[in-house]
């Protein structure tokens, strides 16, 4: 059973938006793409951009420093140069809250 | 097709190599490189690596076990000496001979040498390898001044980061100012700008008469007369194309490998990709590219073409510089434009983005940390999009609702 911290508050990101939060210097960014939440590593495994303060372009999440493009749900790099995935991570809310496992 | 040969252990290499595999192709695949090292991204040789922050292998294309995980005959630290298109055949340096059903050129492009006395002087420098970021970065820790010659992007991200490793950076530049080039006038002299906020001391219309100095380079003698003083100097003057290998194997070749728009050079099963290839773009013309996007791009390309798919590569170019904390990028290509859009202000150093308007439709976009502006105009660049000059200023407009 995974375990949950809580990160923020239920609502938090809206459809279409990404967040960055912070757990004990970590960042991780939630995007909220049409509805459903996606949590993933916020550091780009390229050149350590904020991969929360990119674009969301269909399922995937897309580094605006160098255009390192990753799959939101796996992590996987799509395209671009990144070849190491980020770590993505169960989201969910619950309690009013947004919570993650890390 | 049972083996494909690749010559240029590279971006454009490397990504040939692995988009082979992607596509299911189950025969040889043989990559030549004539540096020891795996394939590494060469942008980080001017910033992150040439600072000390990041080692090589953090730039590796693939990591070193992904050739044997893909069953990728790697030939790394050797050289091609010989193409025989007619008998399909590679040679390398001590003899050996490698038959191809389909080979890649990739060789890349060697710097510019100036042509003055002294220039070959030790502690004058050129940047190409991680072994001349090496010798950069070890005279670098001992020096105190130093002189670029050149401010491309090369010159300008080397000041920049040796600016940042706390030497006294003195820049030569024979244009009249900062990537004049490729930004021309108004937008060169915004980064200049920024250069001199950070205290580099830049001489522009100034070319390079001599390196001066007994044992190894003490100044560098401008074309005005004055004498520069450091402790060692990087030359980024131009490069030139790594075709010889083609051209004495008789393809068609002319400032770089000749290749059509779906990356075929003149000789039958033989493609070119990368900085050496000379593009005939469907939708900008003929031009050969120097950056790190289209060499993968284009190796992908070939990969595809390799295995016979007939692809057109009509990619609207797409680069980046990092200098200090500005992030340039630029994508398409507008020799002619008809107008210059702004959105935010030049002054501000803290970002604008400039949209160029060819017959209306935007063409090509230049973005100071502005990325998601220049992310977002690409589609409409490849869709030749005919833009309201007013919407693409106005800070509120979001460029995603313009292509529809």
């Amino acid at each position: 059973m995974a375990e949950f911290t809580v990160i923020g508050r239920a609502g938090e990101v809206s459809e279409g938006e990404m967040k960055v939060f912070k757990i004990n210097g970590y960042a991780v960014a939630v995007a909220n793409i049409a509805g459903t939440l996606h949590a993933f590593q916020d550091e780009c495994t390229h050149q350590t951009c904020s991969l929360g303060e990119g674009d969301i372009e269909g399922d995937a999440v897309v580094c605006l420093c160098h255009n390192a493009e990753f799959d939101i749900r796996s992590g996987e790099p799509l395209s671009g140069p990144a070849t190491t995935p980020i770590p993505v991570f169960e989201v969910r809310e619950e309690n009013g809250d947004l919570q993650v496992s890390l | 097709m049972r083996r494909a040969v690749i010559i240029g252990a590279n971006a454009c290499g490397a990504s040939a190599a692995g988009v082979l595999r992607e596509e299911g192709f189950d025969g040889d695949v043989v990559l030549i490189g004539e540096e020891p090292t795996p394939p590494y991204e060469r942008p980080p040789l001017s910033k992150e690596y040439l600072r000390g922050e990041q080692t090589l292998d953090h730039s590796y294309m693939r990591t070193l076990d992904w050739y044997d995980e893909q069953d990728i005959d790697a030939r790394f630290g050797i050289r091609a000496t010989g193409i025989d298109t007619a008998a399909k055949l590679v040679t390398l340096d001590g003899g050996d001979e490698i038959a191809y059903d389909s080979l890649l050129i990739a060789t890349g492009i060697r710097n510019r040498q100036l042509d003055v006395p002294g220039s070959d002087l030790p502690g004058v420098f050129g940047l190409r390898t991680a072994t001349d970021a090496d010798a950069i970065r070890e005279a670098a820790e001992t020096a105190s001044r130093v002189t670029v010659v050149g401010m491309g992007f090369i010159g300008a991200e080397v000041a920049a980061s040796l600016r940042g490793m706390g030497l006294e950076v003195t820049v030569v530049e024979f244009f009249e100012t900062a990537l004049f080039r490729v930004l021309g006038p108004e937008f060169g002299r915004v980064i200049e700008e920024i250069h001199r906020e950070h205290g580099v001391e830049m001489r522009f219309g100034e070319g390079v008469e001599a390196f001066e100095g007994d044992d190894r380079v003490r100044s560098v003698v401008t074309s005005s007369g004055a004498r520069v003083e450091c402790d060692f100097a990087v030359v980024g003057v131009g490069t030139v194309p790594n075709a010889e290998l083609a051209q004495a194997a008789g393809i068609a070749c002319e400032n770089g490998i000749l290749v059509d728009a779906s990356l075929g050079t003149s000789a039958q099963d033989v493609f070119a990709g990368g900085d050496v290839a000379n593009h005939d773009h469907p939708l900008f013309g003929r031009m050969r590219i120097e950056h790190f996007d289209n060499a993968v791009k284009m190796g992908a390309t070939a990969a595809r073409n390799m295995l016979g798919a007939e692809e057109v590569f009509d990619d609207v170019h797409w680069f980046w510089s990092d200098q200090y904390d500005a992030n340039i990028q630029m994508a398409g290509f507008a020799p002619v434009c008809d107008a210059v859009v702004t959105r935010g202000d030049l002054a501000d150093h803290a970002g604008f983005s400039a949209f160029y308007l060819d017959g209306g439709a935007v063409a090509q976009i230049f973005g100071l940390n502005r990325p998601r502006d220049v992310r977002r105009a690409i589609p409409l660049i490849r869709a030749g999009v005919r833009a309201d000059p007013a919407a693409l200023a106005d800070e509120a407009t979001d460029l995603r609702t313009l292509g529809a």
